[in-house]
């Protein structure tokens, strides 16, 4: 009796709205990318080629340095909202009395669109009138040309990314020192611990899930980045600053549908391998300590 | 003198986070107020004769006031969005939380993958032109919808773990059925992470610059993102109405951050710890 009233209570029908719409618009075209990336594809009509797609992507230069590009770019952005994060939680959190209008500094960015920020920082990298070299002259320096330079431009982008996200990274971390129980500084001043001591020995051991959450949402993130790049260079000077998730893009719009597919299920494919142990990973230091 | 030291410190800080921060948008802003020889200048004096307004006003009246539609477009775009999300997940939070049965750890598994698989496009197209929603603006809609349910329902779920049992259970002795019980009683206890999901979905997919992209392709169909976009290389040489135009877009997400601060800062550690 009870079950039957808890089961018309807590009726399936509940889910049926959101789970149609996930299934239909999320998950079979998940399931269904595995399959199309086998093909040649025109959205109407597919031939089954087997792995020539994949194949593709790893023999043609323009593709193929979407890998590296990709795996440099989330490296590189995670590494220094990691870093950055860290040090600014631990400065916005410590007495200054300004630290409230400093968070707001650093959050706003990221509520504002990547495309207007990809704009206005393209215009201030300028090679001879943008912001940053004239004001690199002003010192004496020569700047570079931040997004035409092949080695430097991915980079650059890179840079903006994290000047956006950071606000993000510092905002974790902030709940994560906050959460630190008063005891343990106490303990600290009683054993006569200093400045560094405390960073090392207690801010950063135990603000581990801060650190955690903003290592797997920095990474997933950059790997699946595309807006800012597509803004900024649109994959440029050449294939030098290509993310898969632009390549996406790119073949799509070529009409390469099973191409763009293959990129797609290539780019799950790296987001599983690599985000997921690593997630494990973290996980299993978080248990032993 | 360890006082004037931690002030001047202070300073220095304030000073660098305002360069470092405050600048762009400086920039951004003195050069919607110029010229299109000013502003091609690309730098950060103040305008010289200020022309905000008109600025302003050319960029709106662009080829037959295209952002006066995207405008409505992006604002349609974001309201339909969220009134779906918010009532589909809050629907499935409520059920999801309250039955713990065999198949919840596989439901659970689906939820969290929506967080990292990248949505796959080309199929998602196909999906939809199927259905015959591509180049609509429902079918946006729904994509928004199915790509904002693992955060959400995960939000709503985790909430709901906190509203007692004892409410359900007194509720259905007075005779209340699963629809009452959800809509009259358990829907306004969620207020608060319903308020957050609205704040936080809202800026997300005003800003969602993507998923238009490639779902909502053509020039009557624009979003605001969108527009934003193809003036980059319209206005190569008015970048003063490109800046006005940023300027624009800028304000709905300015307003909602000068009102709802904390509330999208406690919104976003609270997800982003959990998930």
């Amino acid at each position: 009796m009870k079950s039957i009233m808890f089961k018309r209570t807590y009726s399936y029908w509940f889910l049926v709205p959101a789970g149609i719409v996930y299934l239909l618009i999320f998950l079979l075209p998940t399931i269904l990318s595995f399959f199309f990336s086998l093909t040649r594809w025109d959205l109407v009509d597919w031939t089954f080629i087997g792995l020539e797609n994949f194949r593709m992507f790893f023999r043609e230069q323009s593709l193929a340095i979407g890998f590296q590009n990709t795996l440099i770019y989330a490296v590189v952005t995670c590494f220094l909202k990691v870093v950055l994060g860290l040090f600014l939680g631990v400065l916005l959190t410590s007495k200054l009395r300004s630290k409230h209008l400093l968070r707001s500094i650093l959050f706003f960015p990221t509520l504002v669109s990547t495309i207007a920020v990809g704009i206005a920082f393209s215009m201030m990298m300028h090679p001879s009138q943008g912001l940053i070299n004239s004001a690199l002259a002003a010192i004496g320096l020569s700047g570079p040309d931040w997004l035409g330079d092949t080695k430097l431009a991915l980079l650059s982008v890179a840079f903006v990314d994290v000047w956006k996200g950071i606000g993000f990274a510092v905002v974790i971390y902030i709940a994560g020192i906050v959460s630190i129980p008063t005891d343990y500084y106490e303990a600290l001043q009683i054993d006569g611990g200093g400045g560094w001591h405390k960073f090392w020995s207690i801010i950063v051991p135990l603000s581990r899930p801060a650190t955690h959450s903003v290592i797997i949402l920095s990474f997933i993130g950059g790997l699946r980045s595309f807006d800012l790049i597509w803004t900024m260079t649109k994959g440029g000077p050449g294939f030098t600053t290509d993310l898969i998730a632009s390549i996406i893009y790119k073949q799509y719009q070529g009409g390469f549908y099973g191409l763009s597919t293959a990129g797609n299920v290539i780019l799950f494919l790296i987001v599983a391998v690599l985000a997921v142990p690593l997630n494990m990973y973290l996980n299993r230091k978080e248990v032993e300590r | 003198m360890r006082r004037v030291r931690v002030i001047g410190y202070e300073t220095l800080g304030i000073a660098f986070a305002l360069l470092v921060f405050g600048a762009p948008f400086y920039f951004m802003i003195v050069n919607a107020g110029k010229d299109a020889k000013g502003a091609s200048l690309l730098n950060m004096e103040w305008p010289s004769s200020p022309q905000f307004w008109e600025n302003i006003r050319a960029v709106i009246e662009v080829r037959d006031y295209l952002l006066v539609r995207a405008f409505v477009n992006s604002t349609a775009l974001t309201l339909f969005s969220i009134v779906f999300l918010v009532l589909f997940c809050a629907m499935a939070g409520f059920v999801l939380q309250r039955r713990r049965e065999r198949a919840t750890p596989v439901y659970e598994f689906l939820i969290l993958s929506g967080l990292i698989i990248p949505p796959a496009i080309v199929p998602t197209i196909w999906v939809l032109d199927g259905v015959g929603l591509f180049k609509t603006l429902l079918g946006l809609i729904l994509v928004e919808v199915a790509l904002g349910f693992p955060f959400s329902v995960l939000l709503y779920k985790n909430f709901m773990a906190t509203v007692p049992r004892e409410i359900d259970e007194a509720a259905i002795l007075d005779g209340c059925g699963g629809l009452r019980l959800f809509f009259r009683i358990i829907m306004p206890l969620l207020q608060p992470v319903t308020a957050t999901i609205v704040v936080l979905s809202s800026v997300t997919i005003f800003n969602d610059f993507t998923n238009p992209l490639y779902f909502l392709p053509g020039a009557r169909n624009v979003t605001v993102q969108l527009t934003l976009y193809n003036f980059q290389s319209q206005f190569v040489t008015q970048y003063n109405l490109l800046f006005a135009n940023i300027l624009l877009i800028t304000i709905p997400p300015f307003i909602l951050f000068l009102i709802f601060n904390k509330r999208i800062v406690a919104g976003m550690t609270a997800g982003s710890l959990k998930a």
